[in-house]
């Protein structure tokens, strides 16, 4: 047993639920989404609260809340499984809420960064172990007996020597009235009961009957809907609005045009400042409103060069260059290409690579690039707010909620107790909604109104006034010795307007000589953090590069990579390489075996990559398959080394996601830019893979680990491009650089 | 603005609305029956399908005024407690990630079934098609389709 000092009171706890009151009963009837209790079983006649994260009804049922916002990732079931399994209950037994927001219980109450699971591992279990201190100090009082002799097991307290038991409804009351202990003992692993069982989606009989979960769906009495216009195109401000005809339209309650931050308002990094002032239509229903907007005459300007500033994600303060002009893709490739030719900043330098590549028996060289690509979660951006001069009510799907309620505080100039965030279930989030503008939106638009108001974006507004994936480039060479030793490796990776470039990660510590440089072209089109940042263009260029170097080498692109990760691990080069080689060895591994890697079977193309990111290690085989002149992954083979594994069977389904999502990406999105309008504003024209474009099959392994979690939503997504870039290769014989592999008019054999 | 007579998972609903509607809107906003989803207004994403007489419809370009006296399901009325074979499918391969697509999904795969009670992968994959998941939970779909058929014939 591990014991750890518990940062669990009951003082903040009570602290909170005066504070929640209504807007608890509100989550109850909302956007609790509770796994149905097993049918017998009641619901308790009186909860007994022990500490934020729980509370034990007097039959034994337990509710656990789930403090993260749930985007797809499930934490909703995971999270709790964490707590349930430190109290011992019976999961049967077990209700999933979703917690309020309320930072002085719970610890980052943040969906991003892979990070909720390793983040929550201590101070979840630490929750459930709480309650079962205390539960058991109440059977010990009960019966007189020493709290070392109650044990515990499945919501039953029991002392051995003299038969006693009881279950924890029956000592809930008693416990609730427990000292909160200073210092609790966590099980050792090896004692889990439900860490690394699989367990159901505690929201899958609401998802597959089509309740209320999601923002979208929330509504309230006297609701209005809102829709924004903004600006056709990036680089372009308002300039005049003709709302006459769209007021006039049936149903119409107003039409105003609103500034998102004032001007004395420091941005905070989740905040988008691309279009700072939007036309607003507000009406009685969707329909109605979004007719409305289309009879807007609105006529838009250029805006000029300007500097915004920003705080970081760390919390210092940046100065952003936002240039004025329109722009184009065929410029962005141009630039790439400039920036790429020139020699950029020089993040890591091992060795004396230049004076390597010049006495090099053979040089590799090779550039690869992607284009912006927007989020697309399956439920559009859309938030509902109801703000009067002494609150605001916010509810809806939010990745950030603890940072847009400073946001949303600061402009509207409430205290920070009077803005109630409310988490609903989101329809994905994949990074677009760290950034929530349009919280703010809705706040604003609720104010003016004077209404409780629900903003709702089409999937046009939400493709158009994205926060996209930066547009990548990266430059790569590779020198080898006259054995086919690689003896220098260069990177130099830009973007616009961040760079994807991660010095410290492999090859990096495993070639004597080694370049790092990176590069930014500045722009005024909104980026950020999508599934995997970086990380997601990175990874398949490297992994590409890597199997060609390794075929100019002549070497298998397995035992070439495991070659270099033997140096890393024995001999190391430098001292700040990001990654663990063994563990990255490790899935590399056990994805050729499990691949049955070097067997040949007709007609069927391999590609292999490996990738370490969010603290994570995946490897990817590829099995591609050419069918009436298309390329289809017949198969993908996948290890994982996330540490322990909470709940398999959500994990496997979100290893599988990701490698869809990753081999969808590459093969087929990417949004371009003519004069600054982006040309896919919807489905029609934007590509997300579908079923017929999909893996027939994808095999999951997971490394057996003793290691603490580590992240799970974006790992596997950035290194299955590398497979199947190096499966394209192999099925096609031609490489592939550009993204999306389709666009670049794939000719098969 | 017209009045339509609706019948809607069995029970008769009249609704005041203008003609050109979305049966999406008109489930969403004007019946409270969120479960159909809002995906891309152009029937490009399938979230917001629907039974037509039991045929998957996509109902974000379908007028209101188009329906006439044809019966419409949705997810809340496909089954009365929540366990027609492709919803216990669902939940027995798990396979949600965010959720919101799945409505869509389930009833495409429903009338596929009433359609073609054992169809074969590329069947599933041509009847599906016209449903994103951009979680990718395309693999789990496939297979819990196939756990239904299976149930359904069993």
């Amino acid at each position: 047993m591990t014991a750890i000092k518990t940062s669990i009171g009951r003082r903040s706890f009570l602290k909170t639920s005066a504070l929640a009151g209504g807007g608890m009963m509100l989550s109850f009837s909302w956007l609790a989404g509770c796994k149905p209790p097993d049918e017998t079983v009641a619901l308790p006649k009186e909860w007994f609260e022990l500490n934020g994260y729980l509370k034990i009804g007097d039959n034994g049922l337990v509710t656990i809340m789930s403090p993260n916002p749930e985007i797809g990732q499930n934490v909703k079931t995971s999270m709790p499984m964490l707590v349930a399994e430190e109290l011992d209950v019976d999961w049967k037994n077990v209700i999933v809420e979703q917690a309020p927001l309320n930072t002085t219980i719970f610890t980052r109450q943040l969906a991003g960064g892979s990070q909720s699971i390793s983040q929550g591992w201590k101070s979840l279990r630490m929750a459930g172990a709480t309650a079962k201190r205390m539960l058991r100090e109440a059977a010990a009082k009960a019966w007189q007996v020493s709290v070392d002799e109650v044990t515990t097991e499945a919501s039953m307290l029991y002392h051995k020597a003299s038969g006693k038991s009881a279950s924890y409804g029956e000592m809930a009351s008693a416990a609730a009235k427990i000292e909160v202990p200073k210092e609790v003992e966590l099980k050792n692993n090896s004692d889990f009961k439900i860490i690394g069982t699989s367990r159901n989606n505690v929201d899958g009989q609401k998802i597959v009957t089509g309740q209320p979960l999601f923002g979208l769906d929330y509504r309230k009495e006297g609701m209005l809907i809102a829709m924004i216009a903004h600006p056709p195109a990036f680089g372009m401000k308002l300039k005049s609005v003709d709302d006459s005809q769209a007021r006039s339209m049936p149903g119409i309650k107003d039409v105003f045009t609103i500034k998102t931050y004032p001007e004395e308002y420091a941005l905070q990094w989740c905040d988008v400042d691309s279009f700072p002032e939007l036309v607003v239509v507000v009406g009685n229903t969707t329909w109605q409103v979004m007719n409305a907007r289309k009879a807007l005459k609105l006529e838009w300007e250029q805006f000029s060069d300007h500097e915004l500033t920003s705080s970081t994600f760390w919390g210092s303060t940046v100065k952003i260059k936002v240039p004025g002009g329109l722009e184009n893709s065929a410029q962005h490739a141009k630039v790439m290409a400039e920036f790429s030719a020139k020699g950029g900043n020089v993040v890591r330098k091992d060795g004396n690579p230049e004076a390597v590549f010049k006495k090099a028996a053979k040089v590799v060289e090779r550039s690869y690039s992607a284009p912006f690509l927007a989020h697309n979660t399956m439920e559009p951006m859309n938030f509902f707010a109801n703000v009067t001069d002494e609150m605001a009510e916010l509810v809806g799907p939010i990745q950030t909620p603890e940072f847009m309620e400073k946001s949303v505080a600061a402009i509207l100039n409430l205290p920070l107790e009077k803005i109630d965030i409310q988490m609903t279930r989101q329809g994905g989030g994949f990074g677009r909604r760290l950034y929530g503008h349009f919280l703010v939106e809705a706040a604003l638009i609720s104010k003016k109104i004077k209404a409780p108001v629900k903003l709702v974006y089409t999937r046009e507004d939400d493709m158009s006034f994205g926060v996209y994936r930066p547009a990548y480039h990266a430059l790569y060479r590779a020198a080898l010795d006259e054995n086919n030793n690689l003896i220098a490796f260069h990177v130099k990776a830009g973007g616009i307007p961040e760079s994807p470039l991660f010095a410290n990660r492999f090859p990096a510590g495993a070639v004597d000589n080694y370049l790092a440089e990176s590069w930014t072209a500045s722009s005024n089109i909104s980026v950020g953090a999508f599934r995997a940042p970086a990380s997601n263009f990175i990874a398949g260029a490297e992994q590409s590069f890597l199997d060609e170097v390794a075929e100019a080498a002549g070497k298998d692109p397995i035992q070439f990579r495991l070659d270099l990760l033997d140096r890393a691990l024995n001999k190391p080069v430098g001292e700040k390489n990001d990654y663990e080689a063994k563990r990255l060895a490790g899935v590399l591994e056990l994805v050729r075996s499990k691949s049955n890697w070097g067997l040949e079977t007709p007609n069927i193309h391999r590609g292999v990559s490996a990738y370490f990111c969010h603290d994570s290690y995946v490897a990817h085989v590829i099995d591609l398959k050419v069918e009436s002149g298309k390329p289809r992954v017949e198969k993908v083979h996948c290890a994982v080394d996330c540490g322990i594994v909470v709940n398999p069977i959500a994990a496997t389904n979100l290893v599988e996601g990701g490698s869809v999502d990753g081999i969808g990406h590459a093969m087929y999105s990417g949004l371009t830019f003519t004069n600054g309008t982006p040309d896919q504003t919807n489905f029609n024209k934007y590509r997300l893979i579908r079923h017929k474009e999909a893996p027939k099959a994808i095999d999951v392994h997971f490394v057996e680990s003793d290691v603490d979690p580590t992240g799970l939503g974006e790992p596997p997504f950035p290194p299955v491009i590398g497979a199947l870039a190096n499966a394209l290769y192999k099925a096609t014989g031609k490489r592939h650089y550009q993204q999306p592999y389709l666009g670049e008019g794939i000719t098969l054999g | 603005m017209a009045t339509f007579n609706l019948n809607v998972n069995g029970k008769k609903q009249a609704v005041d609305v203008d003609p050109e509607t979305p049966v999406l809107w008109v489930l969403r906003d004007h019946l409270d029956l969120v479960g159909t989803k809002f995906g891309c207004g152009m029937a490009q994403c399938g979230a917001c399908t629907i039974h037509i007489d039991g045929t998957a419809t996509r109902s974000c370009i379908l007028p209101v005024s188009s329906v006439g006296d044809q019966k419409i399901t949705t997810i809340e009325g496909l089954s009365e407690k929540g366990d027609h074979p492709v919803q216990k499918a669902w939940l027995e391969h798990d396979v949600p990630q965010c959720g919101y697509c799945q409505a869509g999904q389930i009833m495409s795969a429903a009338a596929l079934l009433k359609e073609n009670p054992t169809p074969t992968d590329e069947q599933i994959e041509t009847a599906m098609n016209g449903n994103i998941c951009r979680c990718g939970t395309y693999v789990r779909i496939k297979a819990a389709v196939k756990t239904a058929s299976k149930n359904l014939n069993a």
